[in-house]
């Protein structure tokens, strides 16, 4: 069970109050249309899944209902950090 | 009662009384006292077997004296109260207890199955998947039969009638266990002012110094313990729980723990919860849960009488009861050698050391030598003789590693034979963590891994079984803890003198007595009693090609049962790789999952059953749907009325009228429930073009328009009606189900891709009640309550909205319709929903207003081939898929959502499963949703399914049954005969029609 730290209430908060929201920093291609099959396929539906720290979206759903993003380790469930939608990660691979 | 208590030394003794407990075991009275467990009073009374073998059933007895125990599962209690496969050496007496044994049929003194014999030979290891594999439809047949003699307890037909409680916690550090190093760490914590919660499994603090005779300060461990224990709880910041069982550790140091409140009381004396459930969320964790005493495994080391030494210590000085006459103690190690001398120390003289090792010397030796116990070194117990009790051990001298025998068998005659093959870290918490416990052979335990900062192991669980390491180590970790959340200097307050420790002989790695014959074909030597794993049947598991430890496990069953395998597991492991010939580092070991023991479900519950489990949301309307029906449907977490039948109707005879008086005259709905969410702020058109299919450029304000949603990969996700309110201001229906789906999805998509816009989404599902009036009269109704509006078809058109005051009450008017007739959905604040309803109800009397419910609802957009999302589609399905192209407008200045994929090679299959009325060719047979198609009756199953029913309704205002489906190519095929074949073996012929049923130019609502 996971003690999140949301970084807009600046609360540590139980998991219960979070929903997942799946891998972060994932950009919409600007214009969908003009790219190929194989593009939007891979935007669509490939994910990561790195043994190692994983940036993820999660959305303080039963609180702010705010959208941010956490770095978590995939094999210790450690939490490097939690930071806004607008900022990039300060740890972007864990493991050399 | 003649012969009771007759291996009891005195009466037992708590707080200065003792006290007589009543008590009935498989139905026999007995007497015990209070604070004896089930189990000391029953070894008190000389029961020997207290139950039967989950395989062989063979006679069991009593081996430990706490969560370990593998035999001694019992049922407590009866009727809806009952609890089956209790440990019986964990529960404590209480007056009128009533336990039963679990095994054994007819009874455990006589079993059937024994008799039969025939069950060994059927179930060597892995016999689930050997013996009863073939012919496989005799699985069904075997499993029954096999669960039957199998047995464990069961489970009350009736619902609880105990209540649960939880609470939350959150503690700078939570102590698990108060033996002495758990209680020391415990007292340092709380001195130096942390916020301590110290939980342990027994009725008091003490753990091992509760049985075992060590001194501590000049003082009997007992009484040390007792005067720590005072010091804690004088402590405002130290929460001391007993009874309390911690048996989860998950992710950043949450635990949870079952207290047991009153399974210790009598059932006329209890109140309160039964157990409560405590979730704690610790900043820092101290492990201190001890260990568990191995036994040494030999040939029919199950049979009653064969115990572990500790727990023979247990019932000698904590309960005051000796399991028996003559002692045999088997030992690789010093340590119970104070079995021996426990024993001895009752005057009773009937004792033999029976110890793997040679020339050992320990100042622990020299006092049993002194008290002229007799010692036999270099031998081993080999096997135990007897049936329903030990009668006599046999010894054999042993090989220097005590891998063979080198000589002879004597006989020993003995009733108790005592065994202790060393001792196993308690390491199930610290692995529940994710971290693999590992090997050290030094001390011949699995030792906790290494884990992070926030959690420590100490004492026993760390592989330290000295005394004066366990208080060392916990006075150390409670400060040092305390330190790391700043509080105190991380130096230890309470002083403690301790003695030097006794040095010892190193214990042998030793864990099965090799006998005469070879474990595979010798008798049974167990490992795992209480699932009956034998030496032989891991070997033999290991013969067959099983060389993780993991396979092995579930091959053999090791370690399944409600034990966990504590006593079992490390045996298993070391013959395992012996076997293997490898190392026990090289094997390794399982992991550990939470529970460390069984849990409640009750408790995991807590208040959460019945009406607490879910919300139930009621609309404001919902006192008068109570005055007129008691049928209503759930639809998520809201409770709707289904149909209002009239006297002597139906479900049938009511929707059929409902849905007549609806196309004939009028009828009315309570549609507040609808998902309604407010869209406002000056980029909220841009916003809605990018969700939407729709191009709602044009949606002026007053008007409204169908839209549709996608996911990304073009599937349909919701479908509604959108409003525009005024200039930046919409208001957008959502289906019941999927409102707060929708808004989280909005959303989403506004923080975190299109942050530029200036958008605000609010749910205001709550804010609005809404009554639906439809039907060709409905215009006259409104008409009646509403004078400022001009409801005519030229002033208030279809698709369009209007602000008014209805029967007094400011109110918006929707012209939209679900039913296919002329219909207006009529919203006001919520808190005048009850009102307005009654109002319309009023209006419409004289044209026969009726009331209808959700069935009729669906019978009738059915009959317009509306879609339901979520019933009709089901992820998969495609705006084009449904027949919903024309309200996809491609190539809007921004590439709406979904858009892109809809021109994926997967979406442009012309045999994908297309949206289609169906209606059987007797006009009357109703085909039931979720039925298959088919296109012949012909071939032999299994045949092509080419599609499935997705709405059915054998009653409507058509008088005829319909359906919708959806069929690969379905747009192409109407006209075409299919087949759904039917649970009996019958088949339903189908027509593919239009999905729209009824009035397909869509001339009623525009009327």
């Amino acid at each position: 069970m996971l003690l999140i730290y949301c970084p807009y209430c600046k609360q540590y908060r139980d998991e219960e109050e979070f929903s997942y929201a799946g891998e972060a920093h994932i950009k919409r291609p600007q214009n969908p249309l003009a790219i190929s099959d194989e593009s939007w396929g891979n935007y669509l539906f490939f994910r990561k899944n790195p043994s190692d720290v994983h940036h993820e979206m999660w959305n303080h759903s039963s609180g702010c209902r705010q959208f941010f993003n956490v770095a978590r380790d995939m094999i210790t469930y450690e939490i490097k950090e939690t930071y806004c939608i607008s900022e990039s990660p300060k740890i972007e691979k864990y493991k050399k | 009662m003649s012969g009771c208590n007759i291996n009891r030394l005195e009466p037992l003794n708590v707080a200065g009384e003792s006290t007589v407990i009543n008590f009935k075991f498989n139905s026999k009275k007995y007497r015990g006292y209070k604070g004896d467990t089930l189990a000391s009073a029953l070894i008190a009374n000389k029961v020997d077997v207290v139950g039967r073998s989950f395989k062989f059933s063979r006679p069991r007895g009593i081996v430990g004296h706490w969560s370990e125990e593998p035999n001694a599962i019992v049922q407590v209690g009866s009727g809806a109260g009952t609890v089956p496969n209790l440990k019986a050496t964990q529960v404590e007496l209480y007056e009128g207890l009533e336990a039963k044994s679990v095994n054994g049929w007819p009874t455990v003194n006589f079993d059937f199955m024994s008799l039969v014999g025939v069950f060994e030979k059927l179930m060597p290891p892995g016999f689930y998947y050997k013996t009863f594999m073939y012919p496989g439809r005799f699985w069904m047949l075997y499993e029954k039969y096999i669960r039957k003699a199998a047995g464990l307890g069961k489970v009350p037909v009736d619902s609880d009638p105990d209540y649960y409680d939880k609470e939350n916690h959150h503690c700078d550090i939570l102590v698990v266990g108060s033996g002495p190093s758990g209680m020391i760490a415990a007292l340092e914590a709380g001195l130096s002012g942390a916020d301590v919660i110290i939980a342990d499994d027994q009725s008091e603090m003490g753990g091992s110094l509760l049985y075992s005779n060590h001194s501590l300060e000049g003082k009997s461990g007992f009484n040390w313990a007792k005067l720590l224990e005072n010091k804690i709880s004088s402590l405002k910041n130290v929460t001391v729980i007993n009874r309390c069982t911690v048996f989860g550790y998950y992710d950043h140091n949450f635990l949870t723990m079952i207290e047991r409140c009153n399974d210790h009381i009598s059932v006329t004396s209890k109140s309160g919860p039964r157990q409560k459930l405590h979730r704690v969320r610790a900043k820092r964790v101290i492990l201190a849960t001890g260990a568990f005493e191995r036994p040494l495994v030999f040939a029919n080391n199950d049979i009653p009488g064969v115990m572990i030494a500790s727990s023979v210590s247990a019932y000698i000085n904590r309960y005051k009861v000796l399991p028996g006459a003559s002692l045999v103690l088997c030992t690789n190690n010093d340590y119970a050698y104070k079995t021996a001398i426990d024993w001895k120390s009752e005057g009773n003289n009937r004792i033999t050391i029976v110890d793997t090792r040679r020339a050992v010397k320990s100042e622990l030796i020299n006092q049993a030598k002194a008290l002229g116990i007799k010692i036999i070194y270099g031998h081993g117990v080999t096997e135990a003789k007897g049936k329903k009790r030990v009668q006599a051990a046999l010894i054999s001298p042993l090989s220097a590693n005590g891998s063979e025998l080198i000589g002879g068998s004597t006989e020993i005659v003995c009733d108790v034979i005592a065994t202790s093959g060393g001792w196993s870290a308690a390491v199930h918490l610290n692995s529940q963590t994710g971290v693999k416990p590992v090997w050290n052979r030094n001390i011949i335990s699995f030792t906790p891994g290494k884990t992070n900062e926030t959690q420590v192991s100490i004492g026993a669980c760390n592989g330290s079984f000295n005394l004066i390491d366990c208080i060392q180590e916990g006075s150390e970790a409670g400060a040092l803890m305390s330190k790391n959340l700043g509080f105190g200097k991380g130096k230890p307050k309470e002083k403690i003198a301790l003695d030097k420790s006794e040095n010892e002989h190193p214990t042998q790695p030793i864990f099965c007595i090799p006998h005469q014959k070879p474990s595979i074909k010798g008798l049974k030597q167990f490992v795992d009693q209480q699932l009956d794993v034998t030496a032989g049947s891991i070997e033999l598991a290991a013969k067959e090609g099983f060389e993780s430890v993991e396979h092995v496990k579930r091959y053999t069953a090791l370690g399944f049962g409600t034990d966990q395998g504590k006593l079992g597991n490390v045996n298993g492991m070391a013959i395992l790789a012996n076997a293997l010939n490898k190392s026990i580092e090289e094997t390794g070991t399982t992991m550990f999952r939470p529970a460390y023991t069984p849990t409640t479900f009750g408790a995991i519950a807590g208040r959460d059953v019945k009406v607490l489990f879910d919300p139930i949301r009621y609309t404001p309307m919902h006192e008068w749907h109570k005055k007129h029906t008691k049928e209503f449907e759930n639809v998520g977490q809201w409770r709707r009325p289904w149909y209002f039948p009239k006297v002597s109707e139906g479900m049938e005879q009511a929707v059929a009228r409902e849905c007549l008086a609806v196309r004939n005259k009028v009828g009315i709905l309570d549609a507040s429930t609808l998902g309604k969410i407010d869209v406002k702020g000056k980029d909220a058109l841009e916003f809605l073009n990018r969700v939407y299919t729709n191009d709602f450029t044009s949606l002026t304000p007053g008007r409204c328009r169908y839209g549709l949603m996608l996911k990304e990969d073009g599937m349909i996700f919701d479908d509604g009606v959108c409003a525009c309110i005024d200039k930046n201001h919409y208001l957008i229906h959502t289906t019941t189900g999927g409102a707060a789906n929708v808004l989280s999805w909005l959303e989403m998509w506004k923080q975190t891709e299109w942050p530029e816009l200036e958008v605000f989404l609010t749910s205001v599902t709550d804010v609005w009640a809404t009554a639906t009036i439809s039907g060709p009269e409905s215009r006259k109704v409104i008409s009646k309550i509403c004078r400022d509006i001009d409801f005519s078809d030229d002033n208030f058109k279809f698709m369009h909205l209007k602000h008014g005051t209805v029967a007094g009450i400011e109110a918006r008017i929707f012209r939209i319709s679900f039913t296919g007739e002329l219909s207006f959905e009529i919203n006001v604040p919520s808190r005048y929903g009850l009102y307005i309803w009654s109002k319309l109800i009023d209006a419409g009397d004289e044209f026969g207003i009726t009331p209808y419910g959700t069935e009729a609802m669906h019978v009738l957009r059915a009959e317009k081939g509306f879609i339901i999302v979520g019933q009709d589609t089901d992820g998969s399905m495609s705006p084009s898929d449904m027949g919903l192209s024309w309200i996809v407008k491609e190539g809007k200045k921004f590439s709406f959502l979904g858009e892109r994929s809809l021109h994926r090679s997967d979406l442009l299959r012309s045999d994908r499963k297309q949206f289609v009325g169906l209606l059987s060719n007797d006009s009357k047979t109703h085909v039931p949703e979720g039925s298959q198609i088919v296109t012949s009756k012909k071939k032999k199953f299994p045949m092509k399914m080419e599609g499935h029913v997705t709405s059915s309704y054998a009653h409507g205002s058509l008088g005829y049954p319909i359906a919708l489906a959806v069929v690969e190519n379905g747009h192409q095929r109407l006209g075409e005969t299919v087949f759904s074949p039917q649970a009996d073996g019958s088949f339903v012929d189908l027509k593919i029609v239009s999905p729209v049923f009824y009035d397909s130019k869509g001339e009623r609502s525009n009327v």
